[in-house]
């Protein structure tokens, strides 16, 4: 296997707001052709870091490589290699769709991709007369997808891009960032819901009061923090509940009437609880696996649930 | 200044679609300046018209003073309101230049007042027949100095105007006793000298005293302490809102 090559890399970067410490010494590096996430709740400092890997914000101490490049001094020289996507931008109220992925067309040194397309591939299409301001919080969204890609970027930034959008919206916008992927594009995206980061991130950084936490891929996470299995199943024999205590590793079993559930930890649970079920011919009427999220992860390493 | 002419071009585009966008900036002066000529030709015989200091140069004056601070209060609200909606943070994280956005906005205003002093000194024309012998091209220049100037005192506001909903209020306060005290309404010597003391104090006085002079005919040699005021003013007021203007 290849050694991944990382085209981000960030070293002891610190920045600080009057008395507050946003981003507090953090380290990470983010390889080429994957989605890696940037992961926390509101106000862990994850904005603060992307905008000073972006080059939008100047750090205190530290260093950043973007594509070999320094995002602050060489900032115009990095902007036409890569497309970025704000939390909460808006453009002119009365831009129309097509002005504006024009005159982002018109701003880069390299050819720029072709914004009818990729409108079309957006769904935009029908849209190109459209004003911004009409638009839906899924289609603005997506018009920043637009303009984050006109120029063909190697690295894409998106910033909390599925915040308020409905759960429809979501999923399509998630489809969009796995295409940018399979077109051998580097995604580095924020976000505070979870759900998304473990459907969309091949890696994810827990970033929390400016610190990270941990990196990895979110399996690895789970497993890691959060070993323990739970198999949920119904079964009306009356010697279940006996054996079932009996299995290794079983660390607890919860009845109610004939529903059980089963926790554990180790990979080997289901597999020792479905060995128990066929040894003992008990017939079960409903089985299924319960296995934790990064939700659970991150509950167990910050000690409070993300939505707090 | 890539993209300085697209950017230009798009928000004229996206101002006169504005409600009220040509209609309040471009028409109701001319609208105004029109009506003010009638009524003149009306009250007075053209004998006393032609030798009204108010009808030969202050009313002229008045309105390019007039659409000139319009224009720059017009430019403080959009900036602030950009700035408020994450619009130039936006623009910002594209290669476009920061001058070059601040450039485009001042074009605009720039081309939107010239097309409305055109169209109000030509239909007033009839109205203001001492307008005839003034120097058209001198009379455009001393403008063009005091509308920078104007823009520059702008761009201080829009720079330190904390939200956009206080934008236009302080721009107003701030610039429209500049035109009470500019010496249009009430010559300087007529002034208090306390009042007077104010006046000299205020950019907006030179603006006046450079546009009346133009006006009527001066040499420019004038009004070279006019033009070095504004000037001053035009410098401080740059080099001051590149050091605190704030893109979000």
């Amino acid at each position: 296997m290849i050694a991944p090559k990382p085209i981000v890399k960030v070293s002891a970067l610190r920045k600080t707001y009057d008395s507050f410490v946003a981003v507090d010494d953090i380290s990470f590096e983010v390889f080429d052709g994957e989605i890696f996430g940037l992961i926390g709740p509101n106000g862990a400092g994850k904005t603060t870091t992307l905008e000073c890997v972006e080059g939008l914000r100047t750090r205190d101490s530290g260093s950043i490589t973007v594509l070999g490049l320094d995002p602050f001094r060489d900032i115009y020289k990095l902007q036409d290699r890569i497309g970025v996507q704000l939390q909460e931008a808006q453009l002119q109220k009365r831009i129309k769709v097509k002005e504006a992925v024009h005159l982002w067309s018109s701003l880069y040194r390299k050819p720029a991709a072709d914004g009818d397309r990729l409108l079309e591939q957006l769904g935009l299409a029908e849209k190109r007369n459209a004003r911004f301001m009409t638009l839906s919080g899924g289609q603005k969204q997506r018009l920043f997808i637009v303009l984050a890609l006109i120029n063909d970027p190697e690295l894409v930034f998106l910033d909390e891009l599925t915040t308020g959008l409905d759960p429809q919206s979501r999923h399509a916008i998630w489809e969009l960032v796995r295409g940018i992927r399979a077109r051998g594009k580097t995604v580095f995206l924020t976000t505070h819901l979870m759900e998304e980061a473990e459907r969309l991130c091949d890696r994810v950084a827990i970033i929390e009061h400016g610190k990270i936490i941990d990196i990895d891929t979110p399996e690895k996470l789970v497993n890691k923090y959060c070993p323990e299995r739970t198999v949920v199943l119904t079964a009306e024999d009356p010697r279940a509940e006996a054996y079932f205590r009996g299995i290794p590793r079983v660390e607890e079993v919860v009845r109610k009437e004939m529903r059980f559930t089963i926790r554990g930890s180790g990979d080997d649970l289901v597999t020792e609880v479905i060995r128990c079920l066929s040894e003992n011919q008990i017939r079960v009427s409903d089985f299924r696996t319960v296995l934790p999220t990064l939700e659970d992860v991150f509950l167990r390493v910050t000690g409070r649930s993300i939505r707090d | 200044m890539r993209g300085l002419w697209q950017l230009t071009w798009i928000e004229i585009k996206i101002f006169l679609r504005e409600p009220l966008g040509a209609l309040g900036t471009v028409f109701i002066p001319v609208i105004v300046f029109v009506a003010m000529g009638k009524l003149g030709t009306k009250l007075f015989q053209p004998s006393e018209l032609a030798a009204s200091r108010a009808f030969r140069i202050d009313i002229p004056v008045f309105a390019a003073l007039l659409i000139a601070v319009n224009a720059v209060l017009s430019l403080v609200s959009i900036i602030s309101i950009y700035r408020e909606g994450g619009i130039l943070k936006r623009l910002r994280a594209t290669p476009l230049r920061p001058q070059t956005i601040l450039t485009a906005h001042v074009l605009v205003k720039l081309i939107l007042s010239a097309i409305t002093l055109a169209l109000t000194l030509f239909a007033g024309k009839r109205y203001y027949a001492s307008g005839d012998n003034v120097h058209a091209i001198g009379f455009t220049i001393a403008l063009l100095i005091s509308v920078c100037s104007i823009l520059s005192i702008g761009f201080l506001i829009a720079s330190i105007v904390p939200t956009a909903r206080f934008a236009q209020p302080i721009g107003s306060v701030i610039l429209y006793p500049m035109i009470a005290l500019s010496g249009l309404f009430v010559p300087l010597r007529a002034m208090p000298p306390g009042m007077r003391w104010a006046a000299r104090a205020l950019p907006l006085t030179y603006c006046v005293s450079l546009l009346q002079g133009i006006w009527k005919g001066d040499q420019w040699l004038a009004h070279v302490g006019d033009v070095a005021v504004l000037a001053v003013v035009f410098l401080f007021c740059t080099a001051l809102s590149s050091k605190v203007f704030r893109w979000e």
